[in-house]
């Protein structure tokens, strides 16, 4: 059996992360200049420039603030610099952060202008990553761990062998309490009957058929086709996958075989429920998938790829396993995990299990993921209609 | 033997080819690892890694089954042994 504990940061409000990030976030794509030029100053800073945050509104402009705030609570983050145009968007953004105790502090540029921003941001990062660095790791528990799940560019070897080695890991993790998540709405098209079925209780079972058709109707009312070369994409179709039913239950296998889920989050909403596996409505595109996720306050991420998908996220660092021998080959600096001995028979679905947890588990202890070492940091807004 | 394509289920129709693509007129195996049987036949296509190879003959209209599933419906008859993919097989869906 794998080890159950790793040392991760203990953080204000009691939850633990395993990266010790001082974030420059800029509230608008107009303050991601200043973000960045503070990131540069002060080493050891990140900055997550995106490209939105103006004239938003309704629900867009929630899930807008609900998943930067979110990003600044994720406990891999252990301060947070924040930067807005303006000062009372700005200071939501920070108000939001606050409540989790960590240190954080907003600035905006209007009457100030970039370089005084500059300035006065870069001296308060720089304090906030000397104290960052004084952090130390210690001893926590599986039940401290959240873990999120999405694969991408998947083949038919996804659903044969990554997917389910994501899911026998599910099925050994939930029982020990650890918070996990899954999303992808429309990629759960064709496989929506049996997902519901995975549903902890009746009401749970109908909040997330409720969340799949309304993002059937999204897709009915823009589609232009059968959405092949889209959903499934191109790569998909080059591994081999058809029909978008078939990638669809390539992508169920990663919740297991037995567990259920408790609870239907919205995008970037962070797990009520206590410990447990949780549906996030979320896009299926796995850039806008990791950032919810990570927004909802998952600390680690496990990724499942066919063809090599080489995404990473800036703050939830992304472990990529593969089952296709020709991508472990030929893409090997963006995979942590060949599993394709599952396809050759010399390998079973559960010694992979447990070599996926020990490889978490490491990742969780410090240990850079691939798509750290190589600088993947796609942090990307999910956008759900035009701005005003 | 060594394992030319996976089958998730008894019931299926199709086969996953692994470990390296499959060749035409090559005597195949396959691997159902629910029940963990193994079963023979000729290739009658090029079947690249990961591609689909049909498990018996299949009519137009037939629904395809993997994972035990609905995962689409024939559009252009396909006999044992040849390539399924977006040629003969679509979406039921969108």
């Amino acid at each position: 059996m794998a080890q159950h504990s790793f040392f991760g940061y203990r953080r204000e409000n009691g939850r633990v992360g395993i990266r010790n990030h001082v974030v420059i976030l800029p509230l608008d794509d107009l303050s991601n200049a200043s973000a960045e030029a503070v990131a540069n100053n002060i080493k050891g800073t990140l900055a997550l420039p995106h490209a939105y945050g103006r004239l938003q509104f309704g629900e867009d402009l929630e899930l807008h603030f609900r998943t930067l705030i979110g990003t600044g609570c994720n406990p891999n983050v252990a301060a947070c610099v924040v930067i807005g145009i303006e000062p009372s968007w700005t200071g939501r953004v920070v108000e939001g952060i606050a409540k989790t105790g960590k240190p954080v502090m907003g600035f905006a540029i209007e009457g100030q202008g970039d370089i005084n921003t500059i300035a006065a941001a870069s001296r308060k990062a720089q304090e906030f990553v000397q104290w960052a660095s004084e952090k130390q790791r210690e001893s926590c528990s599986i039940k401290e761990l959240f873990v999120s799940t999405k694969c991408g560019e998947s083949d038919t070897t996804s659903g044969l062998a990554s997917c389910p080695t994501v899911g026998n890991l599910i099925d050994k993790l939930d029982p020990l309490g650890a918070t996990t998540c899954f999303g992808e709405t429309s990629e759960l098209t064709g496989a929506e009957i049996v997902c519901a079925s995975r549903a902890a209780n009746p009401e749970v079972k109908e909040r997330f058929m409720q969340v799949f058709n309304a993002y059937q109707e999204v897709i009915d009312r823009h589609k232009t086709s059968d959405l092949s070369e889209s959903q499934p994409t191109k790569g998909n179709i080059a591994g081999g996958l058809t029909t978008i039913e078939e990638k669809a239950f390539g992508n169920l296998q990663k919740i297991g075989r037995k567990t259920k889920f408790i609870d239907v989050l919205k995008p970037a909403e962070s797990p009520a429920k206590g410990p447990g596996l949780y549906y996030m409505d979320t896009s299926s595109a796995a850039a806008e998938c990791v950032t919810l996720q990570a927004a909802a306050g998952f600390v680690v991420h496990l990724f499942p790829t066919g063809q090599g998908n080489v995404i990473g996220n800036p703050i939830e660092p992304v472990i990529k396993l593969t089952a296709n021998p020709k991508t472990a080959r030929t893409m090997s600096e963006h995979i942590d995990l060949d599993v394709s001995g599952i396809l050759r028979r010399e390998m079973s679905l559960d010694e992979a299990g447990d070599r996926l947890i020990d490889i978490m588990i490491r990742t969780c202890n410090g240990r850079l993921t691939c798509a750290e070492a190589l600088g993947h940091r796609e942090f990307v807004m999910t956008k759900l209609y035009q701005s005003a | 033997m060594a394992t030319d394509f996976i089958v998730h289920d008894k019931a299926d129709t199709v086969g996953v080819v692994v470990v390296e693509d499959v060749q035409p007129g090559k005597e195949v195996t396959g691997w159902i690892m629910e029940t963990d049987e193994t079963i023979h036949f000729k290739s009658l296509d090029a079947v690249p890694l990961g591609h689909k190879i049909a498990l018996r003959d299949l009519k137009v209209g037939d629904t395809v089954l993997k994972y035990g599933h609905d995962v689409g419906r024939i559009v252009a008859d396909v006999p044992q042994g040849r390539h399924v993919h977006v040629h003969n097989l679509k979406t039921k869906r969108w």
